[in-house]
């Protein structure tokens, strides 16, 4: 449950009264128009930005700053895909969280990352260095990466952009499986055709929260007009602009 | 052929070798992976005038007034390039380009009254076959306490490098990360000073890093294959040094360097030839 979530970027307000509760095995959309603050929620519920006011809470207790069950993937050009790391380096990553320093990397773990590479049908790949691999291959690996951390809920920032139609229907059947073992996916849209059939909750927003509520209720073509209609303020201060 | 192993002076050199060769291996992966090569060369000469400062103050050389005097100068230039930057239209590498060089001309100028601590050669680059048993001690413990420091903290290092928003996120100090990996970059520098002198001490913190990332995606093997190319780099140039007769300092750089061309020729993934050939 996500309650009142203001977050600015010095004076500037970048968002402000947010609220949407919401459980396991919904499938959100954040749709709204370039800076209206999407990636900039997601930031702030995975605790990457500081919230100035509102709560976040999950599973009955309230998230102050960062929980290992919340996960965040990148926008693909927030990345720098030439880092030397293999897949299954970077799906090791997912364990950091539960080994903090001084744990040794042991068995449970190996095989909390063979789960996630099985999951993710990208065992074959677990060699490859991150830029090796195409767009959709690369979300997987970062999908991988957020269940060997065992997270329930997935905050993905623009996850179908630069996605082939193969690569995303096969992203898209990988979403509503992860949301059909109980996670919880919040992901930042801004294709409005695709979305009903990609999600099953939609939050719109433009700064202040517009809506929220199942897809086909939310997403109305009055609705879409009104909160596209007026340009964010702070659009070029507050969020990167969507492709 | 083996007469140099014979010579307490080579022995030692040999030894320096390894240690100071395997350290700065090592830790040139973090250089290789924060993209710093340039801010680590700019630093490599301010290290000059730092130590000729204290050795003014102090009277006298010592690897610790050594490391405060190139720790000193480094946040000097440091900083000085970020304050610049933040209040004139001039960008950050500008910056640290003219005062890297100001520091430098600063620090040469000063050798005249360094006394027995005069001699620019030795300061520009280095001379591994004078390293004393204390030296190597010394270096023994630097070397201890940068491969022990990167091995512990080896998980949040790599995640601040990777994402540090992420990093950040997930409770890692990523202040705290970035200030322990410029310590630890001040460390290595001071004791590849000795080996390669200032100028040339850039080549064994960015060369073995460099040259590992052209035939690894492995992290881990970066970083120790880093280790192993600086140490056996640095012996096998030692020897050829003594062999065809030309000062140790630059002959481990133009070994490294070396090893890095034929990586970028050679590497079977990322070689300039494989990549002629795939196309």
């Amino acid at each position: 449950m996500i309650r009142n979530v203001e977050v600015s970027y010095g004076s500037v307000a970048a968002l402000k009264d947010i609220s949407m509760a919401t459980s396991c095995g919904n499938r959100v959309a954040l749709v709204g128009p370039n800076g209206a603050g999407k990636s900039t929620l997601l930031k702030a519920i995975a605790g990457l930005v500081p919230r100035q006011g509102g709560s976040i809470q999950w599973r009955g207790t309230a998230v102050k700053k960062w929980s290992r069950e919340f996960a965040y993937l990148p926008q693909r050009e927030e990345v720098d895909w030439d880092f030397p790391i293999t897949v299954s380096g970077l799906v090791e990553m997912g364990r950091y969280p539960h080994l903090g320093l001084w744990k040794r990397y042991a068995d449970k773990d190996h095989q909390a990352v063979e789960k996630a590479l099985q999951t993710l049908g990208i065992t074959d790949l677990r060699d490859r260095q991150i830029c090796e691999l195409s767009g959709g291959q690369q979300q997987r690996a970062f999908l991988a990466r957020a269940l060997a951390q065992e997270a329930h809920v997935l905050l993905l920032d623009e996850p179908f952009t630069g996605l082939d139609r193969n690569a995303s229907e096969s992203l898209a059947h990988l979403l509503t499986e992860l949301s059909e073992e109980g996670r919880l996916i919040l992901a930042s849209h801004h294709d409005l055709e695709s979305a009903p059939q990609l999600f099953n909750e939609c939050l719109l927003l433009n700064l202040t929260q517009r809506d929220f509520g199942p897809i086909a209720k939310v997403l109305t073509d009055s609705a879409i007009e009104k909160a596209f209609a007026q340009a964010p303020l702070q659009a070029s201060t507050t969020e990167t602009s969507n492709p | 052929m083996f007469a140099p192993f014979q010579d307490p002076f080579f022995q030692r050199a040999l030894l320096a070798g390894l240690l100071i060769g395997f350290t700065n291996g090592f830790f040139s992966g973090f250089v290789v992976l924060r993209r710093t090569a340039l801010s680590v060369s700019a630093l490599s000469h301010t290290m000059l005038p730092g130590i000729a400062l204290g050795i003014l103050i102090t009277g006298a050389l010592t690897q610790a007034n050594a490391f405060i005097g190139a720790l000193t100068a480094a946040l000097f230039v440091g900083l000085g390039s970020v304050v610049v930057s933040r209040t004139s239209r001039i960008d950050q590498g500008t910056a640290l380009a003219i005062l890297y060089t100001t520091a430098f001309a600063l620090g040469v100028a000063a050798l005249k009254y360094l006394g027995n601590y005069g001699d620019l050669q030795h300061w520009l680059f280095g001379d591994i076959r004078l390293v004393s048993s204390n030296d190597l001690w010394l270096a023994f413990a630097i070397g201890s306490v940068i491969l022990l420091g990167s091995c512990v903290f080896f998980r949040p290092l790599l995640l601040t490098l990777f994402e540090s928003s992420v990093a950040s996120a997930q409770g890692v100090p990523v202040r705290a990360m970035n200030y322990l990996l410029f310590l630890m970059l001040i460390l290595a520098l001071v004791t590849s000073l000795q080996a390669v002198g200032c100028v040339l001490s850039v080549g064994l913190l960015v060369a073995p890093g460099a040259t590992m990332s052209l035939l690894t995606n492995r992290t881990p093997v970066l970083f120790w294959g880093g280790g192993i190319l600086g140490a056996f780099g640095s012996v096998l140039a030692l020897l050829c040094a003594y062999w065809i007769d030309i000062p140790a300092g630059p002959a481990i750089v133009i070994v490294l360097g070396t090893a890095f061309l034929l990586a970028f020729l050679l590497s079977p993934k990322y070689g300039l030839l494989s990549g002629i050939r795939r196309s």
